[in-house]
């Protein structure tokens, strides 16, 4: 499941509406991640540019790996302008069983933050600065190169 | 006509080009200077599909996407 939201996320909202749908299904494990974001390096706060329609995909590819195990994936992101110490980012796995949901949560996490189509901007004196240095290339990157 | 559209940072309006495969589209935009760091890390999608072969080829209607870095969350 994608959410998508302008501005920060209300996560104790969608945590506690996804806690509320996923507990019927009699999994015992509803494992969360919430990304909060931190002043530091003098930032105002975050601000991101999504492209949906690959998004999209790449969840999708996701739900049906989670669903060969019997688990749910969702998450939640942001679009535009965060300020610092409000979220951005909810991920969540529910699971028949602890173990099966943490090891697939981690390996989640780690890959929608080098695949999924987001770009994050450091917001410095009311500007929108690329966080290049801490994104990753797309697999193929490069091919138009000259 | 395809249209290529300039993703996250780069920033730019959609462009319309008359071209048959990425190669081609290669060599339309080489002369760009500006744009040229963006191809140097950028990945490509037709149809919101991620593509590695130059010879994938453009057809009319194509949407073509650059996607440079990413860093979610």
């Amino acid at each position: 499941m994608l959410e998508l939201y302008s501005g920060p996320l209300d996560a104790k909202e969608i945590v506690n509406r996804w806690y509320d749908k996923y507990k019927l299904k009699n999994c015992g494990a509803f494992i969360t991640f919430v990304g909060i974001v931190r002043d530091e390096d003098g930032i105002d706060g975050l601000s991101f540019d999504v492209y949906e329609p690959i998004l999209k995909s790449w969840l999708d590819k996701w739900n049906e790996r989670a669903k060969e195990k019997g688990l749910y994936i969702m998450m939640a992101h942001s679009i535009g302008d965060v300020p610092n110490h409000e979220s951005s980012y909810v991920a969540g796995v529910v699971s028949p069983r602890r173990r099966a949901g943490l090891e697939i949560f981690d390996i989640f996490v780690e890959d929608f933050k080098t695949k999924a189509p987001i770009w994050k901007y450091d917001l410095i004196d009311g500007k929108r600065v690329y966080a290049q240095a801490r994104s990753t290339a797309l697999p193929g990157a490069g091919i138009l190169k000259v | 006509m395809a249209v290529v559209e300039f993703l996250g940072p780069i920033g730019r309006p959609s462009l319309n080009v008359d071209v048959k495969s990425l190669s081609e589209l290669r060599e339309f935009l080489k002369n760009d200077e500006e744009l040229s760091k963006w191809l140097e890390i950028s990945a490509v999608a037709i149809n919101d599909v991620l593509v590695s072969d130059l010879n994938a080829p453009i057809k009319q209607g194509d949407k073509i996407s650059l996607l440079p870095p990413v860093c979610g969350g």
